[in-house]
């Protein structure tokens, strides 16, 4: 397939299009296609898979639409996109559950296959919305794709069921045509992914040629878009989700520390695929343990981190209350231990394929005691991938449990990503205790050379960490507490207050000490006029900085922080806050960093609070943005606003 | 150890690739500085002395010896050997254990625990470890009673039970740790008792030996909450016609020489008969190397679920089956062999761009 073609190409700057069909349409699969295609063809993206928990919901229901949402542009973008300019609708249903997002002049691209009155009412639409005049306002292009696709297919002996499905390719073909996305890509994809059916391999790349060659020869379609690659950094990329991410960054934290990865865990949406992930690379000397439950999966962890190797669990949700009181273990026993929380809408089961930042509390504090642990959290789907190898070096460094807070949005989401030279990433030291480290007074008034296990680095306060196998290094750890100080550094048990007392600011002293590894934050204030400060952290910064670059295109001056340490923060926090007059806090929960923020730095940080599952949108976070100049006293207001973001999207639809 | 004081030559110990010393060991080298601080007249000073005499002649290296406890007065154990140890949480340690296990093939893991410990908060990692059969000892201190929590019953406690969370008695039934096991297919099931050192010594080395998940029951007197739970079979007067013990392939009889197991029509299970009855020649044999459970699971229900004035001992069962762990690290370095190196994983199959400067 070239891309050559007599029909006329119109330049646009970005487009979103969203993918919507029923679960066992294969949208998630057409969308990651059309998204690697677009990866290679060099367009910045940023991508939105959405898709209902359960596995096949009924046929032909709103429930059981699943869709995916790409926004690609010829400049870097942060979000996947408030609007879809297309929208591809393979059912009644899908049309239905979408299409309230859409802005007049928006394109859709509905499959007319299923839309008999049986599947209308399923959806439950009164009348066709084909026919009904209800879609006016859109460029609607009513297509059999099912037809043609079991048309095209006709030639490799698939039954009629088998061979309808295949339309997904044919949308996707049709789509790669539209905008000049190059399908080599999808084609040995294709080859490798059915190489043992070869009919079902043939069928599908048929229907694939066949959707091009449809947008090629029909006049329906007169027009097609090009899409300009985006200016990026020299390097190599490709494009990741979060939690292929973040799995290379547990990789990578095991490369660079010289220790094998140990994987505990216990299936869980949407973690899940982190596991699948690092299964894959036993090779690499990753052993993934599936345990019987969440507590046995970071208790094997746990175990392992004890016997020396790079301990790692992963969980969601309800996963992480399960594992508190391990976590606490871990806290006490003072060894290094990855705890990776890819968040979900919550409580309880809540939204488990949903996206959410609700579990930062308790994070912070969800465990009996006081058991303080560092906290890190990626900022975008590539960022997973850094942020695992922080995790690691602290928790190597500190010898303590961390805390890596992802969420779904993160680990299902996916963009370009420069590809990192994995040798020329700094190394990690697990510096393993080798030999008594502390020379005693026995009772006959001899000296002798002993190890203590709690006897700490003075810099970073981390205890020795002394794996089983070395002589004369024998020693017991335990949850109950213990003498661990300068004084005392045995480990051994200890009820005195005085020692409880000591030990516990300890531990809080060690986490604390963490800021000292850690650059201050960096503000982006380009004017340095800015009175207003966004401040974010995880999965926001996209929506955010999307909202405060469409303030700053309107002339206004507003500063961003993103934080990627979440505890202990950065020590120039508190200051850079306090350089504001006015400090907004984006989160998808009821005001968690907010909280944190003013309790220790009181200062008044305002949150603002969304928890729909759905990451904020650019639009929303731009009007939120506005809003809070307003009450400063800056202008223009509101009314500027909306006639502004029309401008934007008619520039968006090429209109 | 050798592995030819193993019931099937060929096989691997379960102390194998566990290095070993020349250096002459005593019980003292096992000590540790911890003053042990149980009730008096506990049980567990007696499992304590003879594992701390037993260690020795495995001839293991002591820094290669893990403990691994979970939360009761038997989970003090590991701070009173001076192996490497740890004290975890409430019934976790067989979870615990497993990482540990998995990650080093060199180590000796032993887990000490509980009847409320490993069958009540932490049957889950129980069962679980037995059906993978991962390599490590684990020791069941059984009093039918939470001592720590100060006396209330416990999973094994007989049904009726009164205690203060109890007054009126207690209503479930109780758990048979062997039956448990037999029925997750665990591969090393033995029973034994805390006041008799030699059996208790003989099967600790039986079950260090096994590769493999091995669960030792150890009837253990609480002096302070259960007193007395035991004395049927401890009773000079009584033990007798109280304890059926089991050896491998000797006839299963006791009461001196009386009594003996055949097997039961009727149910499918094994009976009791006395033996001038049937015949020497009627008397079952006891097979620990059986593949087929059944047998060893017919026996383990002549322990009773109420006062225990009846109970087999010794080594139910004995049989041979890969580790999760051996297989867990043979995947590794199978995979190893033809892996590709990590850059190549991160650079990724296809779909890779360069943008140029």
């Amino acid at each position: 397939m070239t891309v050559e073609t007599p029909k006329p190409v119109e330049q646009l700057e970005r487009v979103v299009i969203r993918f919507a069909g029923d679960s066992g349409d294969g949208m998630q699969l057409t969308g990651d296609r059309f998204t690697q295609e677009t990866a290679v063809f060099g367009n910045d993206l940023s991508t939105l898979p959405s898709f209902p928990a359960e596995i096949r919901a009924p046929a032909g229901t709103i429930p059981g639409v699943s869709s995916f949402q790409l926004h690609f542009a010829s400049r870097d973008i942060l979000t996947p996109g408030d609007h879809p300019h297309v929208l591809v609708a393979m059912n009644p249903a899908a049309l239905r559950a979408n299409v309230a997002d859409l802005r007049p002049g928006a394109t859709i691209i509905v499959d007319t296959h299923d839309f008999t009155a049986r599947n209308l009412a399923k959806a439950g639409y009164d009348a066709n919305p084909l026919d009904d005049g209800s879609l006016d306002d859109f460029t609607v292009h009513a297509i059999d794709l099912t037809g043609i696709a079991v048309a095209a297919t006709s030639e490799f002996g698939l039954s009629r069921k088998d061979a309808a499905r295949s339309k997904n390719m044919l949308a996707l073909g049709l789509l790669s045509w539209m905008y000049g996305r190059p399908v080599e890509g999808t084609l040995s994809h294709l080859a490798s992914k059915f190489a043992g059916r070869p009919s079902v391999r043939d069928a599908n790349i048929a229907a694939l040629r066949a959707g091009w060659n449809f947008g090629e020869t029909t006049e329906a379609f007169a027009v097609r878009y090009e899409v300009e690659p985006a200016a990026a950094a020299p390097g190599r990329y490709r494009n990741v989700t979060g939690n292929t991410a973040l799995s290379y960054g547990i990789l990578a934290a095991g490369d660079r520390s010289g220790l094998p990865v140990f994987l505990g865990a216990y299936p869980i949406t949407p973690a899940s695929d982190v596991l699948h992930e690092l299964s894959r690379h036993k090779g690499l000397g990753v052993t993934t343990f599936q345990a019987e439950d969440e507590i046995a999966g970071i208790g094997a962890a746990l175990g392992a981190a004890y016997a020396g190797v790079l301990g790692v669990t992963i969980t969601s949700g309800p996963g992480i209350a399960l594992k508190s009181e391990a976590i606490g273990l871990a806290v006490m026993l003072e060894l290094p231990l990855v705890v990776v929380d890819v968040q979900r809408g919550g409580p309880s089961t809540g939204l488990p394929t949903k996206t959410e930042q609700a579990d930062l509390l308790q994070a912070m504090y969800g465990r009996n005691g006081e058991a303080p642990l560092p906290i890190v959290a990626p900022r975008s789907p590539g960022d997973c991938f850094d942020a695992a190898l922080e995790a690691a070096r602290i928790a190597i460094t500190y010898r303590t449990p961390v805390m890596l807070l992802s969420d779904g949005y993160l680990a299902n989401g996916s963009e370009p990503w420069r590809i990192p030279e994995i040798a020329a990433l700094p190394r990690i030291e697990p510096a393993f205790a080798t030999g008594p480290n502390r020379r005693v007074v026995e009772k006959d008034g001899s000296l002798s050379d002993v190890f203590w296990p709690y006897l700490r680095d003075e810099s970073t306060l981390a205890r020795p960490w002394a794996p089983p196998g070395v002589a004369g290094l024998e020693h017991r750890i335990g949850g109950i507490e213990k003498a661990g100080h300068a004084e005392n550094g045995t480990g051994d048990i200890s009820y005195d207050p005085a020692n409880h007392d000591r030990m516990v600011r300890l531990r809080q002293a060690k986490v604390d000490a963490v800021a000292e590894s850690v650059a201050g934050v960096e503000v982006d204030d380009p004017s340095g006029r800015a009175r207003l400060l966004m401040v974010g952290w995880g999965s926001t910064y996209g929506p955010i900085g999307a909202g405060v670059r469409r303030v700053r295109d309107l002339g206004h001056d507003v500063a961003q922080v993103h934080l990627r340490h979440l505890n202990p923060f950065p020590t120039n926090l508190g200051e850079v806050l306090r350089r504001y007059d006015k400090v907004l806090v984006p989160e998808m929960n009821l005001g968690q960093l907010s909280l944190l923020l003013r309790a220790k730095y009181l200062v008044d940080a305002q949150p603002l609070t969304s928890v729909r599952g759905m990451p904020f949108g650019a639009e929303e976070m731009e009007r939120l943005i506005l809003d809070a100049l307003a009450d400063l006293g800056e202008r223009p207001h509101r009314s500027t606003t909306l006639a502004h973001v029309r401008r934007l999207d008619l520039q968006e639809a090429g209109k | 150890m050798s592995t030819t004081g193993l019931p099937f030559p060929g096989l691997r110990s379960g102390v194998e690739l566990v290095p070993t010393t020349d250096q002459p060991q005593t019980g003292k080298d096992f000590t540790s500085d911890q003053e042990v601080r149980w009730c008096p007249g506990c049980g567990d000073y007696a499992v304590l002395k003879a594992v701390q005499g037993f260690l020795p002649d495995l001839g293991l290296r002591r820094e290669n010896i893990v403990f691994v406890s979970g939360i009761g007065c038997s989970s003090r154990f590991p701070y009173y050997l001076d192996t490497y140890g740890m004290h975890s949480i409430h019934g976790r340690a067989p979870s615990i254990a497993t990482g540990i296990a998995t990650a080093r093939e060199d180590l000796s893991v032993w887990v000490v625990t509980g009847d409320g410990d490993a069958l009540s908060i932490g049957g889950n990692h129980l069962i679980h470890a037995l059906r993978r059969n991962v390599n490590m000892t684990i020791l069941l201190f059984n009093n039918r009673i939470y001592g720590l929590t100060k006396g209330q019953y416990s999973p094994t406690s007989e049904t009726g039970k009164i205690t203060k969370s109890t007054p009126m008695g207690s209503l479930d039934h109780p758990f048979n740790p062997v039956s448990l096991a037999l029925g997750a297919e665990a591969t090393f099931v033995a029973r034994t008792i805390d006041s008799d050192r030699k059996h208790l010594t003989t099967v600790l080395s039986a079950a260090a030996a096994h590769r493999g998940t091995s669960l030792v029951e150890i009837y253990q007197n609480c002096p302070i909450f259960n007193d007395g739970a035991f004395d049927a079979i401890k009773d000079n007067d009584t033990k007798a016609d109280a304890i059926i013990p089991l050896v491998h392939g000797e006839p299963i009889v006791f009461g001196n020489g009386a009594k003996g197991l055949v097997r039961d029509s009727e149910t499918g299970g094994v009976k009791i008969v006395a033996v001038a009855d049937v015949g020497d020649d009627a008397i079952l044999v006891h097979d620990a190397h059986n593949p087929d459970p059944t047998t060893a699971f017919a026996i383990s229900r002549l322990t009773d679920a109420g006062y225990l004035n009846q109970s087999p001992i010794g080594i139910f069962r004995q049989v041979e089956r890969p580790t999760y762990d051996d297989q867990a690290r043979e995947q590794v370095r199978v995979a190893r062999g033809s892996a590709p190196g990590l850059q190549a994983v991160v650079d990724g199959g296809g779909d890779v761009w360069t943008v140029d400067s």
